[in-house]
């Protein structure tokens, strides 16, 4: 593979996981707590109405996850590509 | 004579001089310890800050005086809607993790003008990028200032202007000094300082009401006085009262996605976040203290509605229907304060505290929320003065940071890279600090003598972050075609649209009065506007990138270099 294509495949990769990430991003925050908010409220999790719980808890929780995991997958990709010194 | 005689002996006044005291000796030494010698230690830190050490800074550079006195008081007023802020100002920072603060931290310069001059080959682009970077920081400091002045005369009972006038010489002292090398290491110390005065009460009170010590569980739990779960007794005493029901809201559907989008935009954009992420060694340190910042955020974040629900659950209780001779030693004494204030329309001597204007008897300033909450709940007066000492610690940092950032575009952007690049390291060293002075003066100036807009702005530094940088850097890196004409032009529609649309509905300069909501575009809010004003500029951008010539072989190659991670020690050291 030429130093060229190799960054290229790289990139490919990358882009790959940023939206793969951001989808589940936008479907916590702005899915579950803003569009669907009304109907996770009829269930109940504890004293949690679900929308409201995933409005100020949850979706801060999952944002933490994401950017954790995409930390792991990009050293990751960085060994594969040889990007790691 | 026992210790514990001595700590419940001493009172709150003491104990507030005692800790402030104390923590503000801890910040100087820290200074001392950490002056900058070269313009890089100036700028960066050296470049050579561990990813916890710049995620404890970024934290507390980003949990302002509003995250620690102002966003739980807000939450508690607004319930559901207290939501925008959290996601807003927390979701960005996955934004800057993915799309941001790799690529900027291997392009390996010192500013975010820096990187938007070079990579748009132009110093038009670099003096609008400036003019925005200094915008933004400014209406962004004035906020800060007046915390700490309000925090100060509060607990330590000198007035407003003397707590601006010593809070300036702090800030002075160790930013002057020690720039971002300085600034940095004070701020891992100022973020434990105020997680911990945050996170002590929150305890105590979720304990108290709910036998659960962790608050974010405890606000979802069953009271302990066995009358059910606190969310829903909350709902319970909100609709009785005639507000709408706390988990409910009522901002509608597209302003509460438009205001959380600007500010997750609006936070991946602010220069004085952005630049943390020059200050780690590797490509890879840099993502991983963007998360290491955020998991530190979210600690305080997932606090806040906790504590929202807690004070506004034992603030009704403790008033509602109450006579108000019966009132507690607290409500006498923010009243005095001007903070709460009572008038007994119907003459009954009770208290009544409803939505109607009308009936209502009761006015409470949301910013006691957070500060009152220890007396409330009858906590140790060690945890009431520790309050203080985090307030500080919040507002110091954040000043910290963003007069850093106005330094660094005067001494770097404008005089070394425009006005005279013959300039020595030496004089642009010295440059930067005098800058630094002359920030710290102009902002507290301006804490002094607030122009009646500036609470109201601050909330928009967001939208013009949003609406300026976060499209330039954005395409600047995922798309190697964008071009300085396409860039330049995105830049300036977008802050013109939303400065004028914040004139127009938040200040209501055209028209003498502040235009009713249902005139607003799209029923988007000024807060909101941000989004709109941001996907102007990427639109404008795109549009014209197309009809003018692409950037130069060497921009182009800049980008493909930026988006290896491998390399990015080096590219600092050619600079």
């Amino acid at each position: 593979m030429t130093k060229k294509n190799k960054a290229k495949a790289y990139w490919k990769e990358n882009i790959r996981y940023v939206l793969m990430l951001l989808a589940i991003w936008f479907l916590v925050s702005y899915g579950a707590g803003i569009l669907f908010k009304d109907e996770l409220n009829t269930i109940k999790v504890a004293g949690f109405k679900l929308g409201f719980w995933f409005a100020q808890q949850g979706s801060m929780y999952v944002f933490v996850i994401l950017i954790f995991v995409y930390v792991r997958l990009m050293n990751k990709l960085d060994k594969k590509y040889g990007y790691d010194n | 004579m026992t210790i514990s005689y001595l700590i419940t002996a001493i009172g709150v006044q003491d104990w507030t001089y005692i800790l402030v005291g104390l923590t503000f000796a801890l910040y100087i030494g820290i200074a001392i310890w950490s002056r900058a010698n070269s313009t890089k230690d100036f700028y960066v830190a050296g470049g050579g800050v561990s990813p916890w050490a710049n995620g404890m800074a970024t934290a507390a550079d980003w949990m302002s005086a509003a995250s620690f006195i102002s966003m739980a008081g807000i939450i508690s007023f607004a319930g559901y809607d207290g939501a925008v802020y959290l996601m807003g100002w927390t979701g960005g920072y996955v934004l800057l993790a993915l799309l941001l603060a790799p690529y900027l931290r291997k392009f390996g310069k010192f500013t975010v003008p820096d990187f938007i001059g070079d990579r748009y080959y132009s110093k038009t682009a670099r003096i609008v990028a400036v003019f925005c970077a200094l915008l933004v920081s400014f209406t962004y400091v004035a906020g800060q200032m007046r915390g700490v002045g309000i925090v100060f005369s509060r607990f330590l009972e000198v007035d407003i202007n003397t707590g601006v006038i010593i809070g300036m010489f702090i800030v002075l002292f160790y930013a002057v000094l020690g720039g971002m090398k300085g600034i940095t290491y004070t701020q891992v110390a100022q973020y434990c300082v105020l997680i911990f005065a945050f996170m002590v009460p929150a305890i105590f009170i979720s304990f108290q009401m709910t036998g659960n010590p962790i608050p974010q569980f405890g606000f979802g739990s069953e009271l302990i006085d066995g009358s059910g779960y606190l969310l829903d007794k909350l709902d319970g005493l909100s609709t009785a009262l005639g507000f709408n029901e706390y988990t409910e809201g009522s901002k509608s559907t597209i302003d509460v996605f438009a205001i959380t989008l600007a500010l997750m935009v609006g936070t991946a954009g602010l220069p004085h976040v952005i630049v943390r992420f020059f200050t780690v060694k590797r490509v890879r340190d840099a993502r991983k203290s963007a998360g290491i910042a955020l998991l530190l955020i979210v600690l305080l974040y997932t606090t806040a509605p906790a504590v929202a629900v807690f004070a506004r659950t034992n603030m009704i209780e403790t008033v509602s229907n109450k006579p108000y001779e019966n009132m507690p030693e607290w409500f006498k004494k923010w009243e005095t304060t001007g903070l709460i204030r009572f008038e007994d329309k119907n003459d009954d001597g009770n208290i009544q505290y409803v939505a109607d204007e009308i009936n209502n008897e009761l006015t409470v300033d949301r910013d006691i929320m957070v500060l009152a909450n220890p007396e409330i709940a009858r906590l140790p007066n060690w945890v009431i003065a520790l309050v203080a000492a985090g307030g500080l610690a919040a507002a110091l940092s954040t000043a910290a940071g963003l007069l850093l950032v106005i330094s660094a575009s005067v001494s770097h952007d404008l005089i070394k890279k425009v006005i005279k690049p013959s300039i020595s390291e030496k004089g642009e060293l010295m440059a930067a600090r005098l800058s630094a002075v002359g920030a710290v003066v102009v902002a507290g100036y301006y804490g002094i003598h607030p122009p009646g807009f500036v609470a109201a702005v601050v909330a928009l530094a967001f939208g013009l972050a949003a609406a300026s940088f976060f499209p330039a850097i954005i395409l600047g890196i995922f798309y190697k075609r964008m071009n300085k004409e396409g860039a330049v032009a995105g830049m300036v529609v977008g802050i013109l649209a939303m400065l004028l649309y914040m004139i127009k509905y938040k200040l209501g300069w055209f028209d003498d009065t502040i235009p009713d909501k249902s005139e607003w575009w799209f029923g988007i809010s000024p807060e909101g506007f941000g989004t709109v004003a941001m996907v102007l500029n990427f639109i404008v951008s795109i549009t014209i990138m197309k009809f003018t010539k692409a950037p130069p072989e060497e921009v182009q190659e800049i980008v493909e270099n930026i988006r290896i991670p491998s390399g990015a020690s080096n590219v600092i050291k050619q600079h």
